[in-house]
Formats: C-alpha cells, sequence, structure tokens
C-alpha cells in the first residue's frame, strides 16, 4: 500500500506540492475566508422586528443605519483616530529602543533587552490592563505622583485609552523595527560618516529608509490590534470602540453585528493597500 | 517583472474564485438551518453524568454549597459568570452550557430561540414549596409551559458614598435629574446595558405623570424617547459605566464613583472591605421613592444539555431550604423556597428581605425582555433591537 502511493507520488511535483499543501489551504479557505465569507453574506441579512428572528434576504438596512445615524460615524472616527494616535505614539517609543538593541547594546545587552520587551507578553491582557486602570483610578499611582506638582492624571477616558493600547501594543512595533535595523550593515552606516554626513544626516538619509518599511510592517500590528479591541475602552473609558457596538448587537440583531465588523476589514484593506505602497512587504 | 504581475493578478482571482464557492456554498446551507428543540423533556431523573458546566450571575455558583452537591451527586460543576444578561445569551448560545441563571430579560429571548428546554416540575421535588408569586409568571413560564425553576429575587439598589453624598438620598433623582446629578458630575456610576434604560423609565412613570406609563419594559414611541433623552442628559454626568461586578466594585474603592445604580453583590464587598458605603437595600426596609428595576431569576436548561440529569438535581438542589438560604444570605436576596425562611443564619432574614411580602415585590419591576407586543393590545412598543440601538446611542 504504502509502496503504491509512494509510486503514485514518484516522479509527479505538482501531485506532491498539492497533497502537502491540501490541509492547510483547505483550511484556510473553509474556515478562514469561510468564515469572512459567511460574514459578508450576513450583514446584507435582516431581523424581522416582530419576531426577532434572522431575515435570510438581501437587504441594506444595516448599511443604511450605519451610514444614516450619526453616532456610529463618531465611533468608527473615535476607533480609527485612536488606533492612528497609537500607532504614532508606539513608533515614535520604539525606534530608539529598537535602534539601541539592533546597533548599540553588546550581545548579553541585546538578550536582557529582548527578554525585558516580551515578558510582559508572557502575562494576561486583562492583568495588565486592570492593572493600568488601578493606576489611573482617583486615588490611584498616577494621581499620587501627580500631586506634587499640582497636576493630576487623566482619569478614565479617551486618553487613558490611547495609553494603556500604547502600553500593550509597544512590543509588536518594537520586534519588526528592531528585525529591519539588524539587516542594515554597519558599513552603510561607516561609510555615510565617512563621506562627511552628520549623525542626523546619516540617520535621515540612510537609516531611516531602510527601516521604514519595517515601521510600517510594526504599524499594521498596532493599527490592527488596535482597531479590533474592545475590552480596553471597556475597563478604562466609558468610550465605545467598533468593537463594544458588535459586542451589544450579537446576540439580538447579527445581521448589523456582521455589517459594522465589515468596517475594520474595509479600513485595514486599505491600510495594507497604503503599506504596500510604502514598501513594508518588499522583504517578506 | 510583468511576469510576476500577472502571477499576482492570477493568485488574487483564484483567492476571490474560492471565496465566491464557499458563499455560494454557505448560501445553499443557509435555508436548511433548523431551528427546532430537540424537546428532549426528562421522564425521570438518573443518574449523574459526572459534570455540569452553568453560566450564572456572580455570586450565585459557591463552594459553600457547590462542593456538597459535588459530593453527594457526582456532578462536578464548572461555573462561567456573565456580567450582562446578553452576555448570558450570547454564552448560551454556544450550546456548551448546561444551564443557565437567567433573568427576565433574558428568558424570554432564550426560549424564543430555541436555546432552552422547558422544565418538568414534577422531577424537582422543591418546586412545590417556592413562594406562589414567583410560579408561573411571564418570564419563567411561555405558554402555559415551565421553562425553569425560580431561584430568588431582589431590587436594584442605590448606593452612595457616605462621605461625599449627603444627605443620604432617597430617590433616584440623585443621579437622574440633570440639575441635582450636576453636583456628582463625573462621580456616577450607572448599569452599562439597555435594560438601563428601564431605570429611567421607573424614574419618568413617577415624576412624569402625563407619559402614562406602565409598565417600564414596554415603552412607546413618546415614552421611549423620553426616557433616552433622561439618559443622554445623564451621559455627561457619568463617571463610569459598568458591566462587571468587578469594576464597579474597584471604582468606588478608589474614589472614581460616589454614587450609582448596583446590585447587592457590590454592596456588600464593598461593606465587607470596610469601605464607606452605604445603599437602598430591601433589607432595610425602604426602596428608592420611586421603585426600583429589579430582578427575578430562573434556572434554565439548555435545549443542548449533555448533562440533563445533573442540570436536574441541581436545579433541585439549589432551591432546597438551606441550600436556598445560603445562597440568598450570601448574595444579598429574598430566597425563593418559602422554606428557605426557616433555615437562615439570620432568623430575621426573610423579614429583612421582604421575602413573603407580595405588596413590596409590587414596587419592583423585575427586568423583562421588552418586546413590540405592549401587553395591551397594541404592537408599537419599542422592542429589544430598538433599546440596544439607542443604548449605543446614549452613550455616543
Amino acid at each position: 500500500m504504502s509502496r503504491r502511493l509512494a509510486n503514485l507520488f514518484q516522479g509527479r511535483p505538482r501531485l506532491q506540492v498539492g497533497a502537502l499543501l491540501a490541509g492547510p489551504v483547505g483550511w484556510l479557505v473553509v474556515g478562514y475566508l469561510g468564515s469572512l465569507a459567511v460574514l459578508l453574506i450576513a450583514a446584507f441579512w435582516s431581523v424581522d422586528p416582530l419576531s426577532g428572528e434572522v431575515v435570510q434576504g438581501l437587504s441594506f438596512e444595516n448599511f443604511e443605519t450605519l451610514y444614516n445615524e450619526p453616532v456610529y460615524r463618531d465611533i468608527i472616527g473615535r476607533t480609527v483616530l485612536i488606533a492612528a494616535l497609537v500607532t504614532i505614539t508606539d513608533a515614535i517609543l520604539a525606534f530608539p529602543i529598537a535602534f539601541y538593541m539592533a546597533k548599540v547594546a553588546s550581545r548579553r545587552g541585546k538578550a536582557v533587552l529582548v527578554v525585558a520587551i516580551l515578558l510582559p507578553l508572557w502575562s494576561s491582557y486583562l492583568v495588565k490592563v486592570y492593572a493600568w486602570r488601578t493606576m489611573l483610578s482617583a486615588g490611584g499611582v498616577v494621581n499620587w505622583a501627580l500631586e506634587p506638582f499640582g497636576l493630576s492624571g487623566p482619569g478614565f477616558g479617551a486618553t487613558a485609552v490611547w495609553l494603556v493600547m500604547s502600553y500593550l501594543w509597544l512590543p509588536y512595533m518594537i520586534l519588526p523595527i528592531y528585525a529591519g535595523l539588524e539587516r542594515i550593515p554597519n558599513s552603510l552606516i561607516s561609510a555615510s560618516e565617512d563621506l562627511g554626513a552628520s549623525p542626523f544626516t546619516t540617520f535621515r538619509r540612510v537609516i531611516l529608509p531602510l527601516a521604514f518599511p519595517a515601521v510600517v510592517a510594526g504599524s499594521i500590528f498596532t493599527f490592527a490590534l488596535t482597531l479590533g479591541d474592545y475590552i480596553t475602552p471597556r475597563l478604562v473609558s466609558n468610550d465605545q470602540f467598533i468593537g463594544n457596538v458588535i459586542f451589544n448587537n450579537i446576540s439580538n440583531n447579527l445581521p448589523f453585528a456582521s455589517a459594522l465588523a465589515l468596517v475594520p476589514i474595509v479600513v485595514m484593506i486599505a491600510y495594507l493597500m497604503v503599506a504596500r505602497k510604502l514598501g513594508a512587504f518588499e522583504h517578506i | 517583472m510583468r511576469t510576476q504581475h500577472a502571477n499576482t493578478a492570477r493568485t488574487a482571482w483564484l483567492i476571490i474564485g474560492g471565496l465566491l464557492a464557499v458563499m455560494l456554498l454557505f448560501a445553499g446551507c443557509g435555508s436548511s438551518d433548523d431551528d427546532s428543540t430537540s424537546g428532549n423533556e426528562l421522564e425521570k431523573v438518573g443518574k449523574g453524568e459526572g459534570s455540569l458546566s452553568l453560566v450564572n450571575w456572580a455570586g450565585y455558583v459557591e463552594p459553600e454549597w457547590v462542593k456538597p452537591f459535588e459530593q453527594k451527586t457526582g456532578c462536578k460543576v464548572s461555573s462561567k459568570v456573565a456580567g450582562t444578561s446578553d452576555e448570558m445569551v450570547q454564552l448560551m448560545r454556544t450550546g456548551q452550557y448546561d444551564g443557565v441563571s437567567a433573568s427576565g430579560n433574558a428568558s424570554a429571548r432564550l426560549v424564543e430561540g430555541g436555546d432552552v428546554d422547558p422544565v418538568n416540575v414534577d422531577l424537582v421535588p422543591n418546586y412545590k414549596t417556592i413562594f406562589a408569586d414567583l410560579k408561573d409568571q411571564p418570564y419563567n413560564t411561555f405558554d402555559g409551559v415551565n421553562y425553569g425553576i425560580p431561584h430568588g429575587r431582589g431590587a436594584n439598589l442605590l448606593m452612595w458614598n457616605t462621605g461625599d453624598v449627603k444627605p443620604a438620598p432617597t430617590s433616584w433623582d440623585v443621579i437622574l435629574d440633570p440639575e441635582k446629578a450636576a453636583k456628582y458630575k463625573g462621580k456616577i456610576s450607572a448599569y452599562d446595558d439597555p435594560i438601563y434604560i428601564a431605570d429611567a423609565a421607573v424614574y419618568l412613570k413617577a415624576h412624569q405623570p402625563d407619559l402614562e406609563i406602565e409598565s417600564p419594559y414596554e415603552l412607546n414611541e413618546e415614552q421611549f424617547e423620553a426616557a433616552v433623552n433622561l439618559l443622554k442628559e445623564q451621559r455627561p454626568n457619568v463617571g463610569e459605566y459598568w458591566s462587571e461586578a468587578a469594576k464597579q466594585i474597584s471604582a468606588f474603592a478608589g474614589g472614581d464613583s460616589v454614587v450609582g445604580t448596583t446590585w447587592q453583590y457590590q454592596y456588600f464587598e464593598l461593606q465587607g472591605s470596610g469601605k464607606p458605603v452605604a445603599a437602598s437595600p430591601a433589607s432595610q426596609g425602604f426602596l428608592p421613592k420611586e421603585g426600583a428595576t429589579g430582578w427575578s431569576d430562573t434556572w434554565m436548561i439548555s435545549s443542548e444539555s449533555k448533562h440533563p440529569n445533573c442540570m436536574y438535581m441541581w436545579m433541585d438542589w439549589i432551591v432546597e431550604p438551606k441550600v436556598n438560604a445560603q445562597v440568598a444570605e450570601y448574595f444579598g436576596e429574598a430566597p425563593a423556597q418559602s422554606l428557605a425562611c426557616d433555615q437562615t443564619e439570620d432568623k430575621e432574614f426573610c423579614t429583612k428581605y421582604h421575602a413573603d411580602n407580595p405588596g413590596f415585590w409590587k414596587r419592583v419591576y423585575y427586568w423583562e425582555t421588552p418586546l413590540a407586543d405592549c401587553g395591551n393590545g397594541s404592537t408599537d412598543c419599542k422592542d429589544y433591537n430598538d433599546w440596544v440601538q439607542a443604548w449605543t446611542s446614549i452613550k455616543g
């Protein structure tokens, strides 16, 4: 039996590859793209107002609600804005750390830093958000530290969401930038200096252009993760994100929840297209 | 370069083609989706299946009465705590749980969705002695069929920090009247669930009689709009909307909230840890003057339960006089079991919580699922879907 099977594949490279890929591709198409397709279809269904049952027919009702009710535009705008702010903050924070790790630190220092960055990822997401909740509360450590200067912390709200998200997703920005900077040969930096460029010029003309695709790659993580999160906004603010509204609607109005779930997908597709233009995928 | 582009394009088309094929496949299957309940009502409670998984409110499934149950029946209990009724409905729809402690704003949805099965009350011996005014109610009995075993009931409370809120409030106006609430701007705590609109309706029922609100869960366009507007005015004064009990406890403990709507559970937790809080609990014999929303919970069995024997044993266990007394005292609610009143540690417990005082419960509006059918012949009431949409726009 096994010999027959071996003979079957002998000298047929296409069949070999096909058999090898059937599993993963099948999973991708059915499990992953399939669920997306169901989501897409469900978005055009509607809910019968009297019985509350899902009506499986083509209807644009959900999209009309999304478009006509100003509250959903506010929520989408707020989600995208915070995602953008978190991404920018993380890029600014991550670059120097990644640069230090890649170009300055000793081997030992590098290892310590990598562990330090990965360490928060080992603890539960919820624990971290609750820890921030405690720190930002009225009697928390942030207010306590700012009090001697006559200041007070941001409290719970959009600022808190921005802070917590920036903290949560920072490692996802540092690691790609670190990998990108590692790949830049030191000789290029030396050459730039030999040719008389100031450190700032070297950074602007040599390092940044070469590392930029890595920054964009990292930004995809931070942007997408913020866009999809709904627990942090719920715990440290009263603001609703797209995810919160999806969560609220999922049990009684699945079609509307599906329609809303398409919004982050569309936003992400647009974002990825821009990222592609910026060269984020050139070295993958 | 050109060939590479051509390849990319071909891959893209292949993906789109695959996606379309899958869509067609699902569209074809879509209509064959069966919604029938299995309807396997037990005839007799047999041997336990060894395990039981429950969806419940915080404080309902605790070691004190779960351990003896496990020893007696051999059913190993695992509990999943839900913060809101919406969450309970979602969890039950996964079909992974055997039973749920559903409030009235979840039970109708669960029955309608076929997520729960009728309960044969003859198999629950302790059902007989449950308070009569909890039996055959619109939130646990549908078309004359019993769908669950009453667990206990209570009113939602108004809680305040005694250091910051003076004098002690006697009305919901402290958080709902825009002028009075402004005094505690940013320190008000409100429940994060569409059903909170009913709290505003209870308030309006007392303060704006010309709206002619009868049930806070059956609101027509005008009444609904008034309630929603009241909450929109409240929004800037709200410090925090809470959905998890733990979230509200930390907000009161940390001083972020000083007054708001709560449950006994949070009140007891905060009081137990020495925080200066007071509340309008049933135990002190008073409700805010408008009355209050409240809950009357029912244990229901999932239509996909894999451990129906264990679930029936649990439903009988939880209303066993001694256990029901324990649960009621732990959580701070009125027991459903009339015989529980002889078993409470605090002999005055049932009197304090008005367990056998039907007059008291007339001013408590148990959570119900809002339906388009107003119950008085007209069908222009706002349904739960409208409530959810409105809640989104209130929070903004």
